[in-house]
């Protein structure tokens, strides 16, 4: 049993400009060929032959970057925008969570709002009568039921928002990313809804950025990329083609941001904040490689990466040590270390040199690092400092917390019921 | 054509949305207020006190048919006035602001856009239902007489609903494209007030002795509506049936065309607006 057909869909948007509104506006008034001239003057397509069908009581996920035609998708499965051309079959009646509380008006109370919305959403003044105490109690609205709902607070009306649409009772439901707003105990109240939505059988389909989420709800998912279908299948599969593919856009900024601090440090060589010291022994250049020795900026928590310093000393010094340091953005250091702390003994350096430091394993949990590398005097005198002059990514799709990720497992002993994660981080 | 015909009709089906979105309009529009809905009352009485001291008092009507009597006069005046400035002119110009105004419903949810049109045209119908008591009360307050011909009203409201509704949906989905409209709306409706017998008669004798004039009043549809609600309130005679009734048919076609054309422009609204 198919509950939404979407077969060959493409939504084409049009953007007129204002000069060419101005000319319709005239040429309407002037030629009278008013339709003709409502052509626009540039087309965008924000689906672009995009097919699939949800199977009857299955949870779907959507997933894709900003502006990849996600809420394109479920505007036209809605009925809000009709597809250019393909059709849309749905099977059921359909709730949406896209925005919750638009039709809100601000002066009237909640109590009377409840029920315009409720009528607009399908329901009928008896049903919702019958519900209205579960939709008010749902919210957490008692107090405020009867104060005008520009008194409300932006989760208060996303609160009602939700409570209404989900009691609507619907065979489909569609969530569009609304659960970003809510506070730490209505979020999981939504989403133990959703669960009980699925128990129940209903159809779903979840539009989110939420990865991990998606892993865990969905059973199928696709990935929408410029308005196309990029994958389709099983959850793990393509929110892992999703994060990999997310992971080299990244490393593409990263590269630009690199190139840019080096070509800055070209004008105002002297006067960097985030560079100092005599320069006796320069650091000219700063890599970071993976293991297999490709440069690249993001990195997943198991694995290894390898900084490489090209150096150069401009006169024989007998008195170095070569350093690195790993912080995070909250400006903590995670890791720092030096020859020296690891009583290497300096002996010399001259001319042009090159210094690797290997990290096997980086261990840390999400998010953006900054690296310090410097050459100092064993006292600690700076030859040459870079504070955060170099940054990398840690992008993995557990959401663990703290600073850095030890190795680790867990065992239960045969009484504790619990289900391991369905597939195991490569 | 079938196919407008029969979406017009389907209308009907939305009453109860239509409904609670009438009552949601005219409760939010005076929520806040001191004197409340006490306004729907007020509004129509200061503008046609407003008009009976200018054009009364001041510049003295000269028509035979007011007796030389200001108060006549006054009557005579809010006859037209009521339907005109609380009707007509206001869902004119809420019209062209309703689609931009509500373009949250039409961009984020499944929702009848139709019904907009219809929403607005009917909360200004029920404040001018509310000012009609107090046309009634002044007829003899002023120094006229009831008389049987009152019972056309309905007759002639009708004729105005459906004129101001085709008017309505023309209006509101060109705004949407066309965002000057709702400026040139507002000077076209101060032209069209006074191209229409609403503070002069039609038995005025410039208009009478001017034949260019007079066909030119006769084109404008809203002057047979104004006039039958002179008839029937003011002079207390029969209504024009023949004009009345060509008006009519103008008024459905007006309707059929804003409609279709606001259907035909409806896929562009979620973008547009």
């Amino acid at each position: 049993m198919v509950a939404i057909n979407v077969d060959q869909v493409t939504r084409i948007y049009q953007k007129y400009s204002a000069q060419h509104r101005f000319k319709t506006f005239k040429s309407a008034i002037v030629k009278g060929d008013f339709f003709k001239s409502l052509r626009p003057d540039e087309l965008v397509a924000a689906l672009d032959n995009v097919s699939f069908k949800v199977e009857k009581g299955t949870t779907f996920g959507v997933i894709g970057e900003n502006g990849s035609g996600k809420s394109t998708l479920l505007k036209v499965i809605t009925g809000i925008a009709k597809p250019t051309s393909g059709s849309v079959r749905v099977d059921g009646k359909i709730s949406a969570l896209i925005e919750l509380g638009a039709g809100f008006h601000p002066e009237i109370s909640g109590r009377e709002n409840v029920f315009i919305n409720g009528i607009m959403l399908g329901l009928s003044k008896k049903e919702i009568t019958e519900k209205f105490e579960n939709i008010v109690r749902f919210a957490e609205l008692e107090e405020f039921i009867d104060a005008p709902v520009k008194t409300y607070s932006s989760g208060m009306h996303m609160r009602l928002g939700f409570s209404i649409a989900i009691n609507v009772n619907p065979d489909i439901l569609l969530i569009d990313e609304v659960l970003a707003v809510g506070d730490a105990s209505f979020v999981p109240k939504c989403l133990d809804r959703i669960d009980d939505f699925r128990r129940r059988k209903k159809t779903i389909l979840f539009v989110s950025h939420d990865l991990s989420t998606v892993e865990k709800i969905c059973d199928r998912v696709i990935w929408l990329k410029h308005g196309k279908i990029q994958t389709m299948g099983e959850p793990k599969r393509v929110v892992d083609a999703y994060i990999q593919d997310v992971a080299e856009k990244q490393e593409e900024d990263f590269e630009r941001r690199q190139q840019e601090v080096e070509a800055e440090e070209k004008f105002e060589e002297e006067r960097r904040e985030n560079r100092w010291g005599k320069r006796e022994i320069e650091i000219k250049k700063v890599r970071l490689k993976g293991l297999d020795g490709t440069e690249k900026h993001v990195y997943s928590p198991d694995e290894g990466m390898v900084i490489e310093m090209d150096v150069l000393a401009y006169s024989q010094i007998k008195d170095f040590a070569f350093g690195i340091g790993i912080y995070n953005p909250k400006g903590i250091c995670c890791y720092g270390t030096n020859t020296q702390l690891e009583e290497f003994k300096a002996q010399s350096v001259e001319g042009e040199g090159q210094v690797v430091c290997q990290i096997e394993k980086l261990g840390l949990i999400n998010g953006t690092y900054y690296l310090d590398v410097a050459i100092h005097k064993k006292d600690g005198y700076p030859y040459d400092y870079h504070r955060n002059l170099y940054s990398f990514l840690i992008s993995s799709t557990k959401k663990d917390v703290g600073i850095l990720r030890p190795k680790h497992s867990w065992k239960f002993s045969s009484g504790i019921k619990i289900q391991a994660p369905s597939t195991e981080e490569k | 054509m079938i196919r407008l015909i029969k979406n017009l009709v389907d209308l009907y089906k939305y009453r109860v949305l239509i409904q609670n979105l009438v009552s949601r309009e005219l409760k939010a529009r005076y929520r806040g207020t001191v004197l409340g809905f006490f306004w729907s009352f007020f509004n129509p009485l200061l503008l046609l006190t407003v008009y009976t001291v200018v054009f009364g008092f001041i510049i003295m009507p000269r028509d035979p048919a007011f007796e030389s009597s200001p108060w006549m006069y006054a009557l005579f005046l809010f006859c037209g006035l009521l339907p005109w400035q609380v009707w007509f002119s206001s869902s004119s110009l809420e019209s062209a602001n309703v689609l931009i105004i509500q373009g949250n419903l039409i961009k984020k949810i499944l929702f009848p856009v139709e019904i907009l049109p219809v929403v607005v045209v009917t909360s200004n119908f029920i404040h001018f239902l509310f000012g009609l008591p107090i046309l009634l009360i002044f007829v003899p307050i002023l120094g006229g007489h009831y008389t049987p011909y009152l019972l056309f009203l309905p007759v002639v409201i009708f004729v105005q609903f459906v004129f101001t509704l085709g008017f309505s949906f023309l209006v509101s989905s060109l705004t949407v494209h066309f965002r000057d409209i709702k400026d040139i709306l507002a000077n076209l409706l101060t032209f069209w007030f006074f191209a229409t017998p609403i503070i002069y008669p039609m038995t005025f004798s410039t208009v009478q002795e001017s034949s260019l004039l007079k066909n030119l009043l006769n084109l404008n549809p809203m002057t047979h509506i104004m006039q039958g609600y002179q008839s029937c309130v003011f002079y207390g005679e029969l209504i024009h049936w023949k004009r009345l009734g060509v008006t009519f048919i103008v008024s459905l076609v007006l309707l059929l065309v804003g409609y279709a054309i606001f259907d035909r422009l409806r896929d562009s609204f979620p973008e547009e607006v």
